[in-house]
This record gives structure tokens, C-alpha cells and sequence, in this order.
């Protein structure tokens, strides 16, 4: 890549050619205020003009964010005309905008907050009409706020760029335009899997997840049992939440703060994911044997579960009829664990701490109800479960570090943590079936070939002890529909894949921590390249720090079957821990 | 989601074959089935979402960014009222006003018995007949808020 000589505030510097005016800026120091531009790229409609600069060769002022940088361009910031001009557009963006920022959860996390102090808006400069709004409170895990969305368009490109879907998009058109699914349909009516990547990128509160924070306080003022439990990618994100670098593992703070918020019990839901892997595995190995429909596919991620069945309805045989690990979990609390503790069932409020937004549709699911109960009444996301934290003003890094509770259940291995990260079920599995096959433990323990954080797809094959087992990992709805084209032609050569709906797997999902440059100041400036590397990094480093790292050597797994559920996949466990699908309209009918 | 005829499937997706090799095939996609059905309701643009690999809320966006696609099926006669600069300053809100109080419509909604529908028009390129309004291809030039009976009335002459 050739240099390329520019000034800027008349100071010469050497940039990279083909940069815009933002990125080259960026690389000698100066963050211009901007709003829209999002990632490298990954959004960039120039449509906020909140990047105004001055630069020679232009007419007028540009948007640096898709202007680019040319030999000898003189470049100005903070001329009185571009620095007027940027607070220009961001009143006027405030003109058109909900102002309630008290009351809003991206409060704190407000990019349009943030350029407003950058710039100096003043709010109400601009009196006038507002464009009328909708909010969609329907869909389970998603909340769409048009009140407070400024037509960037991130969250039309993240969902094509994650799923191929593109479930969002520009309706009418000038002062009438808002972003919606087709039709002006709430998310719940449309085949959007509501996997929180558009929350992600949301640079306001005009996407958030549907907050269940009031339904655990009103069942701990009932008096209930609440017990909660945590998902292993939530402990990769947390600590971010509290100004922790991003990557570093706060396990023992989070089981101590969470234990401080009045839960019963805390618990690990890596136990529900070793107990995942016995049922998941015993089923591969079943339908391995006998004939069964192959590939099989995970059934973990709810997301990938929504997509399956508004656009595979004819693939639904292939995955694995196992509950996800925290809905299995929820079922032995409400049963097992309950009938040990003189509990009623109906008593007992189970929470689950995911860094999901699609779990809190799943947990509604009707086909996963045991007896007419649910196994999961409550689904908070780790920034929800941040905010729960802050509220009761636990002071999170002076916390000590402390155990989940290991009564009966809760006690995890290494294979439980790496769930969190796109190829660790496969991972996981792989080591239990590869005992199961063979007798014996893998040497090597891990099979790195599965390993990675990003989206796409992996492949290995691999033998075990002359038993050859072909399998696939994507993640990301983009390149599971890949494999699954594969399938429906007949053409797939594997027996097991993994999906998850999420580019990287869990520890990117919906419900995780915002990553926005604009508030990291002490990350890297490639932090949105390397954020999922961290976190994956900080799955695999519990993984290698414990003893037991198979889930078939838990002990607390092995004594729940040897008193509980009998053995793997048997009748009692697939009441409690298997499920069905049914294929669904992306557009159902919905009455006038 | 109602599902299509089986016919109009066949057609719909007939017309997206024209425009397989064209490298930005909507618009003259979306042309061809708004002239051919005179509207396009999203089961339609499902099958030209599958069609084409276009999401339906892109084409959703383009049908209801464009006042010349319609959502609902429209009128037997469309009556356009140019709004456009020349005809405004003429009196053109004032005739779209009469037609939408006489029919009892607003612009964009058509009449219960299916007979006329009101649109507003950005100029349809008659400034000096100003104000103008165009009935299903037929151009009425400087109309007057006393002519808009008498033009209803032709139209309704030709149904009775």
C-alpha cells in the first residue's frame, strides 16, 4: 500500500491512499465526532453528516467518513465552519429524537449522547414536527423504538452481513422513512431470529433487548425460590461492563455479585452443558450406529434454532433434539433439584444470565415446557444482569472471588466453558465420544482443529481409532446456510456440524457488552478486529485451568444419572431434556 | 401468509427471469408487476425476494419509497392531481381536495366499490396547463373545483 502526503490543521502527515478522511484522520491522532460510520466500513451511508470536515479539492464541507484522502489534501477539523456545521447536524438529529435519556437503557452507551457533548449540541435549537413512530414491544428478545433511531443504517448492514437476512430495512421515504421489517411488522411477525446482532450496532436506544430485569423483582417479592444461572461466554464479557480490559474472565466476581443480588442458588450453567454433551453425544453415537439421520446438527443456539425453522422446515430431522444447556439445566432445578431440597416445583423461579437475546424467546417455547412448566422463567442478558449489579450498587472489582454453588449440581469441567465459543460444542463432544468409542481418554485433550472465533466455516476430519468422522462448524446465519444448501442437495459430507447463530459463537451474541471504540479509550484501535479473539481467549484459558476436562468425568454428572435420570437418553431424560421443532411462516398471517 | 395462485407464482417469477441478467433488476422488475396487477402485496415480494436474493424488507423499502408502486390493488380509474410546483401554485391542492371530499378518500386510498383511486402526482410534466389532473392516461387541463362533479360524473355515465 503506497503513502500519500496530507495536512491536517496544516500539520503534514503521511496516510495510507485509498483511506477516507475519517480512517486516515484516525491514524494520526484525531478522532473526528461521527455517528453513522460504523467498522471498517461495515456501515457507511454517509446519511448523519455528523464527520463534516473542511478539505481542499471539495466542494463544501465532506463527510470524512466516505470522502476519500488525495495527495496533498489539506484537511480541517476544527475550523469555525466545520465545527459549526457538526453541531448543526447533531442538533438537528436531536430535533427529530426522544429525548428522554433518564428514562432510555442505553443511557451511558449513547453514541448520539456522546457526539452531542463532542460537538456542543444544544437540544431544542430546531423546533418543529417529529416524524411519527412505532415501538415494537412484541417479539420476546428485541424492542424496536423508532423514537430513537437516526437512520444510520447499521442495523440493516450488520443483519445482512451476519445471516444474509436482512430482516430490516428503510420504509417511505424523507420525513415519513423509518427502519422496520417489511410491512412495518413487529419483529414477532417476521422471520427475524431475534439474535440481537442489529442491538449491537444500535448507536442509540432505538434497539434493545426486551428487559425481564421487573419479572425477577416482582418473584423475589413474591417470595420465590429464584435461582439463577449463568451461561459460559457471560464471564468473558462482564467484566467490561465495569471497565475491565476486554477478555479478562471475572467467573469468581460474577458468582460473587450475582450471589449478593438475593438469588437463592447460583449456578453454573456449564453443568446444564456437560449434561448437554452426554445426551448431544450418546445421541450422535446413536444415530451413528443405527442408521440415523446425518448430519446431525447442535441445538444450542437459539437463534440458529429460530432460522432452521422459518427457512430449513425440511431439515428439521437433522438436529439434535437436545435442549440447550441452560433450558436442561432449568428442567433438573425444577425437578431433581427441587424433589432433593422438599421443594415445589411451582415455587421455583429459575433466571438465566445469557449473552443472548433469542434465549428469551426460546425460554417461551411451548415445545420445551415439562408438564405445563417452564424450565426457565427469566432470561437477562450480561449487560441486564451489569445494570442489576450497578443498581444495587456492588462496587464490582473490590468483590472476592468466589465459588458457584456445588450442591447436588454446579459443579463443571473444562468442556462446559468452551461452549461459548463458535467450534467448542463440537470440541466438547469430541472428547466424550471420542471416550465412548474408544474406552479410553484423548491424550491431547483438545482438538484444536475445530478451534477458532470468527465467523465462516471449519472443517476436520478425523479418525478415531479407524472410526472416520467428518464435521463442520459455522457461525453466523450467512455460512450455516452453506452446510445446509449442502444438505438439502444431498451433497453433505459430514456427520456432525455446529452452528451457532452469532458470528464467532456466544461471546459475540446480542446480549453481550457494546463494543464501541468511542468508549473503550484504553483498547487497541483494531479492537472491533480483535474483541472475539479476546474473549474466545478467555474461554479456552478456564478450559485449560481445570483438572477435569471431559464432561463424562463429572462427578456430579455421574451421580445425576446414577440417581436421577438413569443413563443418557433415556425415557426420564428425554422427558426433561429433549425438545421438537415445527417449521414456521416467516410471514404469518396477522390479523387486521 | 396467503399464498399465491399457483398462475401468478408462475408469472411472477417469469417476469423476474426477464431481468436475470441485468445487474440491478428491481426496479424493472417491480415496473413490470405493478403494470401487470396494478399493485404489489408482499406474498408477491416474497417471490421476488427468493428470486432474486434481495431481502423483502429492501424491496418493501423500494415499493414504498416509489409513489408509482402500490401496496393495495388500485381503482379502475386512477385519478392523478399533479401537485407539483406549477400546478400547487394554480389551485392543485384545492382539486385534490374536492375529489378526496366528494369520493371520500384520502390520496393513495381507493373507493370502496373499487371504482376510483386518488393519488397525488409530483409533476407530470404539464406546467402550462396548469392545474392538471390525468384519469387513467387522460389529461384534463386547467381544472376548477366546479368541474370536478361534472368529471366524476363522466366516469360514473360509463359504469351505469
Amino acid at each position: 500500500m503506497s503513502k500519500i502526503n496530507i495536512k491536517i490543521e496544516g500539520i503534514p502527515y503521511q496516510v495510507e491512499e485509498n483511506m477516507t478522511i475519517l480512517e486516515a484522520a484516525k491514524s494520526c491522532g484525531y478522532e473526528i465526532p461521527s455517528l453513522c460510520a460504523f467498522n471498517h466500513g461495515e456501515c457507511n451511508q454517509g446519511s448523519c453528516r455528523v464527520c463534516l470536515v473542511e478539505a481542499t479539492g471539495a466542494r463544501g464541507l465532506v463527510a470524512s467518513c466516505v470522502y476519500p484522502v488525495a495527495e496533498g489534501m489539506e484537511i480541517r477539523i476544527s475550523s469555525p465552519k466545520a465545527t459549526e456545521a457538526r453541531r448543526r447536524s447533531v442538533e438537528l438529529l436531536l430535533s427529530n429524537h426522544n429525548v428522554n435519556c433518564q428514562q432510555c437503557d442505553k443511557n451511558g452507551k449513547c453514541e448520539l449522547l456522546h457526539v452531542a457533548y463532542a460537538t456542543g449540541a444544544v437540544e431544542g435549537t430546531f423546533q418543529g414536527a417529529k416524524t411519527p413512530t412505532i415501538l415494537d414491544e412484541l417479539a420476546p428478545g428485541l424492542v424496536r423504538d423508532t423514537s430513537k433511531c437516526i437512520l444510520c443504517g447499521r442495523c440493516i448492514e450488520r443483519c445482512k452481513n451476519a445471516h444474509g437476512l436482512g430482516i430490516l430495512g428503510f420504509e417511505n421515504r424523507g420525513f415519513r422513512t423509518f427502519v422496520s421489517p417489511a410491512e412495518n411488522r413487529s419483529f414477532a411477525d417476521s422471520p427475524c431470529i431475534q439474535c440481537g446482532q442489529c442491538v449491537n450496532v444500535c448507536p442509540t436506544g432505538a434497539l434493545m433487548e426486551h428487559s425481564e430485569i421487573s419479572k425477577i423483582d416482582a418473584a423475589m417479592k413474591a417470595g420465590k425460590h429464584v435461582i439463577a444461572q449463568a451461561a459460559p461466554a457471560v464471564r468473558a464479557s462482564l467484566g467490561e461492563e465495569f471497565g475491565y480490559p476486554i477478555g479478562t474472565p471475572v467467573t469468581g466476581k460474577m458468582a460473587a455479585a450475582m450471589r449478593r443480588l438475593g438469588f437463592e442458588r447460583v449456578y453454573d450453567v456449564n453443568f446444564g452443558a456437560d449434561l448437554t454433551i452426554m445426551e448431544e453425544g450418546t445421541e450422535l453415537l446413536g444415530r451413528l450406529t443405527n442408521g440415523g439421520v446425518l448430519p446431525m446438527i447442535t441445538s444450542c443456539s437459539p437463534g440458529w434454532i429460530n432460522y432452521a425453522e422459518y427457512n430449513y422446515g425440511d431439515l428439521l430431522d437433522h438436529l439434535s433434539s437436545c435442549k440447550s444447556p441452560h433450558q436442561m439445566q432449568g428442567a433438573i432445578i425444577k425437578s431433581y433439584w427441587a424433589e432433593q431440597n422438599g421443594i415445589d416445583p411451582k415455587d421455583v423461579f429459575v433466571v438465566s444470565v445469557m449473552p443472548c437475546t433469542a434465549k428469551k424467546f426460546e425460554r417461551q417455547r411451548d415445545q420445551l415446557k415439562v408438564d405445563g412448566i417452564d424450565d426457565v422463567d427469566a432470561v437477562i442478558t450480561t449487560r441486564e444482569l451489569g445494570r442489576m449489579i450497578k443498581r444495587a450498587g456492588i462496587l464490582f472489582d473490590r468483590l472476592p472471588d468466589e465459588d458457584w454453588d456445588q450442591d447436588i449440581m454446579g459443579d463443571y469441567t473444562g468442556a462446559g466453558v468452551i461452549f461459548g465459543v463458535t467450534g467448542g460444542v463440537m470440541e466438547a463432544a469430541l472428547r466424550t465420544v471420542y471416550f465412548k468409542l474408544t474406552g479410553e481418554e484423548y491424550g491431547k485433550i483438545e482438538f484444536t482443529e475445530v478451534r477458532g472465533h470468527d465467523a465462516g466455516i471449519r472443517e476436520a476430519e478425523l479418525d478415531i481409532k479407524g472410526t472416520k468422522v467428518n464435521v463442520a462448524i459455522a457461525s453466523g446465519m450467512k455460512s450455516a446456510k452453506v452446510l445446509l444448501d449442502e444438505i438439502r442437495e444431498g451433497k453433505s459430507k459430514y456427520q456432525f456440524i455446529e452452528i451457532m447463530g452469532c458470528p464467532g459463537g456466544c461471546i459475540n451474541g446480542g446480549g453481550q457488552s457494546y463494543v464501541r471504540p468511542v468508549f473503550l479509550p484504553n483498547e487497541s484501535d483494531d479492537i472491533l478486529d480483535t474483541y472475539k479473539e479476546k474473549r474466545a481467549k478467555a474461554l479456552y484459558s478456564e478450559d485449560e485451568r481445570q483438572t477435569i476436562r471431559q464432561s463424562h468425568n463429572n462427578p456430579q454428572i455421574i451421580e445425576l444419572y446414577e440417581k436421577f435420570l438413569g443413563e443418557p437418553n433415556s425415557h426420564k431424560a428425554h422427558e426433561l431434556l429433549h425438545t421438537s421443532y415445527a417449521a414456521r411462516e416467516g410471514f404469518n398471517d396477522i390479523a387486521e | 401468509m396467503s399464498k399465491l395462485n399457483e398462475a401468478a407464482e408462475k408469472q411472477i417469477r417469469e417476469i423476474c427471469n426477464r431481468y436475470k441478467n441485468e445487474k440491478t433488476p428491481l426496479m424493472l422488475i417491480l415496473s413490470d408487476i405493478q403494470n401487470e396487477y396494478g399493485y404489489i402485496p408482499l406474498e408477491v415480494q416474497e417471490v421476488v425476494s427468493e428470486e432474486t436474493g434481495i431481502s423483502v424488507a429492501e424491496i418493501y423499502g423500494v415499493v414504498t419509497f416509489y409513489s408509482f408502486f402500490s401496496l393495495t390493488p388500485k381503482g379502475k380509474y386512477v385519478i392523478g392531481c399533479c401537485l407539483g410546483t406549477a400546478c400547487y401554485v394554480k389551485g392543485g391542492q384545492l382539486i385534490i381536495d374536492k375529489f378526496g371530499e366528494l369520493l371520500g378518500i384520502k390520496p393513495g386510498e381507493t373507493t370502496a366499490d373499487g371504482l376510483f383511486t386518488l393519488d397525488a402526482l409530483r409533476c407530470i410534466g404539464a406546467c402550462g396547463i396548469a392545474p392538471a389532473v390525468s384519469i387513467s392516461g387522460q389529461v384534463y387541463p386547467k381544472v376548477t373545483t366546479e368541474q370536478v362533479p361534472k368529471i366524476l360524473a363522466e366516469y360514473r355515465a360509463k359504469e351505469a
